[in-house]
């Protein structure tokens, strides 16, 4: 093990645990937010922002799932790139950061929110190769599988080439009703579908960082890369987790001091 | 104008090494087999898929690239409709969507190759930028235009093939956001937005005085000029291979004064389910060198 992976994982429980807490403090402010898929990409989003971004090679994340980019804000401002101020202003009239990511805030690459033009344009991205070791990070929920445009784009990034692109779907199998594999059984199996169209493609458990991080390390550079990571919505809170209800909702009062009793407990 | 628009950028794209071109499934043929062949890693062709397209582009703009998006109109701006609105208008990213062989072009294909309302819908998305060359030479100024934009996106419609030359004798030239006179005269103006241009030159012949303007720039529009052309003509007409809904037309209608003044010669807000050629669907809806020649005749 690497002495940057070493130091990733050691503080990875502490930081998980800050951006968790982040989320359910701003949650208490505003009426609802998308806190089941924003909890079930966390360990993603943590792997690819405080692990792989590399800024001298001009890497790049787009969330194409947009609706959680409430967790992106989040480690954006840890990461000193978005203010205290203006993420304590989510979603207020006053406020300049709202529910889905907007290419004018500094940090976001893309203003995404309707499902299915994350990947697109990462592949444009990827062609312009801003820098030779460059790396496009895309995450796409399963849901979002569902719309067409993302399977013109899997199939055209194949076609040419373009080999710098990791795409991570965040597979918890939920959407904002009801479960992808009860409306949409033939969805599954993702990787097999990926495979066929000529990607790279492995599983993980999408919790596991340890996991995500050696399937992402250990991929074929010269594919196109997608890593199916099971998920949890609404993970690890116990009354959260694959509730359909906690899609778009915020906790009340007692939810919330219950929810933060449940993450001090993991923290240990 | 197809040939024109491949090699003019072409020629540019020798000293401008962001330039991109992105196609939907349209053959390289003739002078865009030469940017092919010239700049293969940025000729793009995405196949049919046109979402895609739009995407890919947004993503090479944000990159600092110079990217056109190109396949037929219809393709370029009805089919990616949400990508040309939330990638590349919301997210204000200076990529240039050509639409080809707009309006009636493909008379014969049918009204799902038709785009006989797309300025309407182009123009009413923020941060777009309308641009409708009158012939060949005024597009290769639109191309110049579109390569050093930096403000935002720009919808570039153009015609297809065999369109003439009208704007090599006019006094004044291109400019971004201006009506242009092309052709002097008095007493009655005609302003055209696009190649049917070539309507107005054939009147030209028998009325001599006709004064002929290329509505070149639609969004952002040259407004002020309107009122001006109100006080100095007797009668001023519109003609556009478009809906009479969001084009040419309703600028001048929503902005004159005095409405007497104003003859519109547009397709209706119908379907066009006939075929033949560009003449016939235009006649069908109105546009004739005919009906106009009707309006210059009255008296008033």
């Amino acid at each position: 093990m690497t002495f940057k992976l070493q130091y990733f994982l050691k503080n990875s429980l502490k930081r998980r645990y800050k951006y968790r807490k982040r989320l359910l403090d701003l949650s208490q402010k505003v009426t609802a937010l998308h806190i089941g898929g924003s909890f079930s990409c966390l360990e993603i989003l943590d792997v690819i922002y405080n692990y792989f971004i590399n800024k001298k090679y001009k890497d790049k994340f787009i969330l194409s799932k947009g609706h959680s980019a409430i967790m992106q804000y989040i480690i954006l401002e840890d990461h000193k790139i978005i203010k205290k101020k203006d993420l304590n202003n989510y979603c207020q009239n006053t406020g300049s950061i709202g529910v889905h990511p907007e290419i004018f805030t500094p940090g976001i690459e893309a203003s995404t929110g309707s499902l299915g033009h994350g990947l697109a344009i990462g592949a444009g991205m990827a062609l312009a190769k801003s820098h030779k070791n460059q790396t496009i990070y895309v995450v796409i929920s399963d849901g979002e599988l569902m719309e067409g445009s993302v399977w013109e784009s899997v199939l055209l990034i194949s076609s040419l080439k373009i080999n710098n692109i990791v795409l991570i779907i965040d597979n918890n199998d939920l959407q904002s009703a009801t479960k992808a594999s009860d409306t949409h059984p033939t969805l599954y199996p993702i990787d097999k579908k990926f495979s066929s169209f000529g990607w790279d493609v492995s599983k993980a458990n999408g919790h596991n960082q340890n996991e995500i991080l050696n399937k992402i390390l250990n991929r074929d550079k010269k594919k196109p890369f997608a890593l199916v990571a099971k998920t949890i919505k609404g993970y690890p809170i116990s009354f959260m987790k694959n509730v359909p209800y906690w899609h778009y909702r915020a906790p009340d009062n007692n939810e919330y001091k219950l929810a933060i009793k449940e993450l001090k407990k993991l923290k240990r | 104008m197809r040939n024109n628009f491949s090699k003019y950028l072409v020629r540019k794209a020798e000293k401008d090494n962001n330039i991109f071109i992105v196609v939907a499934d349209i053959s390289p043929a003739g002078k865009m087999e030469d940017f092919q062949k010239k700049f293969k890693d940025r000729f793009i062709n995405v196949g049919v898929s046109e979402q895609s397209m739009i995407g890919l582009c947004s993503g090479l703009a944000a990159s600092g690239k110079k990217p056109f998006a190109y396949t037929i109109a219809t393709f370029s701006l009805y089919r990616p409709f949400e990508m040309v609105r939330d990638d590349l208008c919301y997210q204000n990213l200076p990529v240039t969507v050509v639409g080809m062989g707009a309006g009636t072009v493909y008379s014969t294909l049918g009204g799902t190759h038709l785009t006989q309302e797309d300025i309407s819908i182009a123009r009413s998305i923020p941060n777009m930028q309308v641009l409708v060359p009158c012939d060949p030479l005024e597009l290769e100024k639109c191309i110049d235009y579109c390569i050093q934009n930096k403000k935002g996106p720009v919808y570039l419609r153009i015609g297809k093939s065999g369109e003439a030359i009208f704007t090599d004798k006019s006094k004044e030239k291109f400019i971004f956001g201006k009506l242009r006179n092309i052709s002097k005269g008095s007493d009655v103006c005609i302003v055209c937005s696009g190649p049917i241009i070539k309507l107005a030159f054939e009147l030209k012949k028998r009325f001599k005085n006709l004064s002929i303007y290329s509505a070149h720039t639609l969004k952002p529009f040259d407004y002020k000029q309107i009122n001006k052309l109100e006080n100095k003509y007797k009668k001023i007409i519109t003609i556009e291979d478009h809906s009479e809904i969001g084009g040419l037309a309703s600028i001048f209608r929503e902005n004159i004064i005095n409405k007497k003044k104003l003859f519109n010669f547009s397709l209706k807000d119908k379907f066009i389910h006939n075929y033949g050629d560009q003449n016939n669907l235009l006649r069908l809806h109105g546009i004739s060198v005919q009906k106009i020649e009707r309006v210059l005749n009255e008296r008033n």
